[in-house]
């Protein structure tokens, strides 16, 4: 039932939550706003809201010095390609998990959580050395894999809280029918998995975009995603404040967007379930 | 129920997922578990092809009484404190605050949960220039329009700084966990309490903060887990000087600059076994939820 509120109330509740949203949002705002300035104009004191000249110039001069689209293009790769892979290992143990429970189950669930828990920075030195090895280090398949296996234990988690939640009922009465294993899944259950596993490339696309430790540590000039190229941009040689937003603006568009998508199945995917 | 058959079509079905997660937990870990009880400076021509020194427990015992360990512990406890207590506090403010009806409340949502979609490197970095440059900040500008002399944040408050850029990244973060908590409470509840005439205060303390203490606790030990590895935001920023080298930006350094390979391997073994210490409580709350 709606509580009954008093429109004073409302008023005010309305103007809070609306000047808190406003700071909390306020630097990438400036950013964005920023980016359509001109460098004289960007560090002009007193800053300036408006009545300033409106120019695209940072977004062209950002993709034609330092190849914005190359890095866009690792970072799709990377973040798609690590999420494609984790979904097809994800799905058949999560399906088998939500369907088939065993005793040991719960531990190998816990197990795989653990996983995640590992400090990066503990195997930095192990991993580059594997890459070495085998010839990964600055290639997107290599970082492809490595962002795999780091949100994997996400992927099967999120899956498996979305799998669970469809009824057995079902699948005993598809049974009942006569339908083998193959159909129970085509025609069965993947169209009610649909959802879930949609939910589930959503949060971990971004997950991946995002991910900052070993895309710094194992890209060079070849296989860097948007991660490293901003971070490219912190020496104070190449400070320009208007550049800097466009290529910070440029980096964060697409996620921010997919982003808003996917509130409810941030709480879910980054709890483990835990809160729904 | 399930039947032999299918048993074993399940066993299969998993075998990818555990043995690639398998091998990236025992691989590297048992490297670093090797590498941490020898001699292993590259750039004096150790090598493995050679061959390394076994040293015992040198490593562990330098790396613990070097002169930047307890600085470090103490960054870390700093930062990860600052920014659990700032999240969970304001956290709790702000989901009910997004919980109670007013206008536009879809949008103030989402300008609240924007922070968390920004890369670490981006967010880092507008702070940084954006924000807190003692010339062009924001905060320089705000400062002088009220008098005040700017304050260069990223030296003389380097700490504070970043526990601001990380609360602004992670504040979403538990705002909506905390806010989907809340929204499971009984509403009548509340009302049945507000009829009887209980005040604001006494009605958060007895209703809204208990209903809370799952969400909160399973918010700070994600948040720790998460918070204890940062590493882009103090690497675009202060590059672990000014008092803002953590236990993580230590080891890094150890391995990647110093080439110390050993040290830091023991150092890593150390952050293996903090994390895992928190993550052994959120595994028995994830752990009780699989039960019901």
């Amino acid at each position: 039932m709606a509580r009954a509120v008093s429109t004073r109330r409302k008023i005010v509740t309305t103007a809070v939550a609306w000047a808190i949203g406003l700071l909390i949002f306020f630097p990438i705002y400036w950013t964005i706003l920023t980016s359509f300035k001109t460098e004289a104009q960007a560090i002009n004191n007193p800053p300036l809201f408006w009545g300033f000249d409106f120019t695209l110039e940072n977004y062209a001069v950002v993709q034609e010095r330092s190849d914005y689209m190359r890095f866009l293009w690792n970072s799709v790769v990377i973040a798609g390609g690590s999420t494609l892979i984790g979904i097809l290992v994800a799905v058949p143990a999560a399906w088998s998990m939500a369907f088939v429970p065993s005793r040991r189950t719960k531990d190998i669930l816990l197990w795989m959580l653990s996983t995640k828990m590992l400090p990066a920075v503990g195997v930095l030195y192990p991993i580059s050395l594997i890459f070495v090895q085998f010839n990964l280090l600055d290639t997107r398949i290599g970082l492809t894999l490595v962002l795999m296996l780091i949100n994997l234990p996400i992927i099967v988690w999120m899956l498996y809280t979305y799998f669970r939640e469809i009824p057995v009922d079902i699948l005993e009465a598809a049974r009942m029918d006569g339908a083998g294993l193959r159909q129970e899944i085509l025609y069965v259950l993947t169209p009610m998995a649909i959802p879930g596993i949609a939910s589930t490339v959503l949060l971990n696309i971004i997950l991946a975009w995002n991910e900052a430790f070993w895309t710094l540590t194992l890209t060079a000039a070849n296989a860097a995603p948007l991660t490293a190229f901003i971070a490219s941009y912190s020496s104070p040689e190449g400070l320009f404040y208007a550049k800097l937003s466009a290529a910070s603006t440029m980096a964060i568009a697409p996620i921010l967007i997919l982003g808003w998508f996917s509130q409810k199945q941030l709480v879910r995917g980054l709890t483990f379930g835990a809160v729904k | 129920m399930a039947t032999r058959h299918s048993r074993s079509a399940a066993r299969l079905m998993m075998a990818p997922a555990v043995i690639l997660l398998l091998g990236w937990m025992l691989v590297p870990l048992t490297m670093t578990l090797y590498f941490s009880f020898k001699r292993y400076l590259p750039m004096r021509g150790d090598s493995l092809e050679r061959g390394l020194d076994w040293v015992g427990f040198e490593n562990y015992a330098r790396f613990i009484g070097s002169s930047s360990f307890w600085p470090s512990v103490q960054a870390t406890l700093l930062i990860v404190g600052g920014v659990l207590v700032i999240t969970v506090i304001l956290g709790i403010l702000l989901a009910i605050l997004l919980d109670q009806p007013f206008w536009g409340q879809g949008i103030v949502r989402i300008l609240v949960i924007a922070p968390f979609f920004v890369m670490p490197t981006v967010s880092a970095l507008v702070w940084k220039n954006m924000m807190m440059d003692p010339v062009n900040g924001m905060f320089a500008h705000l400062w002088r329009f009220f008098g005040a002399e700017p304050v260069s944040w990223m030296s003389d408050a380097s700490v504070q700084s970043i526990i601001l850029i990380v609360s602004w990244q992670w504040l979403p973060f538990a705002t909506l966990i905390l806010l989907t908590a809340i929204q499971s409470l009984d509403s009548e509840q509340l009302e049945a309490a507000e009829m009887d005439g209980a005040p604001v205060l006494a009605r958060f303390f007895y209703i809204i903060l208990p209903h809370l203490g799952r969400a909160i606790t399973i918010v700070i030990l994600i948040q720790t887990i998460f918070l204890l590895s940062i590493f882009a935001e103090i690497f675009v920023t202060t590059g672990g000087s000014f008092g803002t080298r953590t236990l993580t930006y230590l080891i890094f350094q150890r391995v990647v600059d110093s080439q110390n390979i050993g040290l830091g391997s023991a150092g890593g073994v150390y952050a293996i076994i903090l994390a895992n210490i928190v993550a052994l409580f959120l595994m028995r709350i994830v752990g009780k939820n699989l039960d019901r």
